[in-house]
């Protein structure tokens, strides 16, 4: 969902490069069918504990910062329940404001999250056989570390199509449970800045560009990005500069990307 | 104190439609239009451009403490993998470096 989920998604790009790519010559994508049952969802949610468990830690920090800006424990952990995507949630709980900038918090969400669309194509040369409810109600529970472990099961010739699904409803019962573990927590906590946790959303942040980091070939867009964001901070009101920034980092990357 | 607002819940439904929609929009997408590969390096890099510019004017408009404790957060990060640990390292230098300064 985060860093893990970069770390997970990023591994897996240096293990076989990005999946969409390889489906054309995918020897595991044949035209037999996938199983959709409970052994393949019993399999992928065993799996995936370890790393729903490095997910709660994320989970965790969400809902005592959803409480410090202002929202319910009820609406903290509905958020996590439907929305199901960590870094999009932590992102809109650092623009929430008490008059919500409700467009703002969409748009972002969206934008953030429009690499799911990546993931999501990778998925279809396998879930293209299965019955549309099956595929399309499993790809709610996609997280980018269950994506991850799902493409290596099926890569490696796994005919498992619950696989998805199982994975990742172990990440969402972890990160359900742990936001309401740290909204409840964090309620009872006082005036954020004596404890430092006014900090924690920025350094969560960094944690999470750390295990986004994919070398070098992140500066320039990063660069881009940042620094188009501290010149629109000044000059625009809101925090539009967000997008802005991030959407000339793509920009950069979308130039180059001959080299 | 556990109630759910209505302006709330509408927000939280809209951020659920968006974002199902970058879910499953891949699935139905794909044998549709073809993504290519220019695109793909440009989403991929998305997530990453906007961390960054969420911090960069943060950390710029912040104090030396906070400068520094993002220093240390950084660095736990990069060395351990470990989320909590980075998290905790981070809150404690900003408590030490604030009462320093």
């Amino acid at each position: 969902m985060s860093t893990d989920a970069a770390r997970a998604h990023r591994s897996d790009e240096t293990d076989e490069e990005s999946g969409v790519d390889e489906t054309d010559g995918e020897p595991a994508a044949t035209d037999e069918p996938l199983e959709f049952g409970f052994s393949g969802l019993r399999a992928g949610f065993i799996a995936c504990v370890p790393v729903a468990l490095g997910v709660a830690g994320y989970g965790v920090v969400f809902g005592v910062l959803a409480r410090q800006v202002g929202l319910t424990t009820a609406e903290a952990v509905l958020m996590s329940a439907t929305v199901v995507a960590g870094a999009a949630q932590l992102i809109a709980v650092e623009l929430w404001e008490p008059s919500i900038p409700v467009v703002a918090v969409i748009v972002t969400t969206f934008i953030v999250n429009l690499r799911y669309v990546l993931m999501g194509a990778a998925l279809q040369p396998w879930f293209s056989r299965l019955p549309p409810l099956q595929a399309y109600g499993s790809v709610f529970f996609m997280a980018d570390e269950n994506w991850a472990l799902t493409m290596g099961h099926l890569r490696s010739g796994g005919r498992q199509g619950a696989y998805l699904l199982g994975s990742g409803l172990a990440i969402w019962l972890f990160w359900v449970a742990a936001t309401w573990v740290g909204a409840v927590g964090g309620g009872a906590i006082g005036e954020p800045s004596s404890y430092g946790l006014d900090f924690v959303l920025v350094a969560v942040f960094i944690v999470i560009a750390v295990g986004l980091w994919e070398g070098r070939s992140s500066l320039l867009p990063w660069v881009v990005a940042g620094t188009v964001a501290v010149a629109c901070a000044q000059f625009l009101p809101g925090r539009w500069y967000i997008l802005l920034g991030g959407i000339a980092g793509c920009l950069v990357e979308v130039a180059r990307f001959d080299e | 104190m556990s109630e759910l607002r209505p302006v709330v819940v509408a927000v939280i439904f809209g951020m659920v439609l968006v974002t199902y929609l970058t879910k499953a929009g891949g699935l139905w997408l794909l044998g549709r239009v073809e993504l290519s590969e220019r695109l793909e390096a440009g989403l991929e890099i998305l997530p990453g451009a906007i961390v960054v510019s969420i911090l960069a004017p943060e950390l710029a408009s912040g104090g030396p403490a906070e400068l520094a404790a993002g220093g240390v957060v950084l660095a736990v990060a990069w060395r351990t993998d470990n989320v909590l640990l980075a998290l905790g390292c981070g809150v404690g230098a900003v408590l030490l470096f604030r009462s320093i300064g």
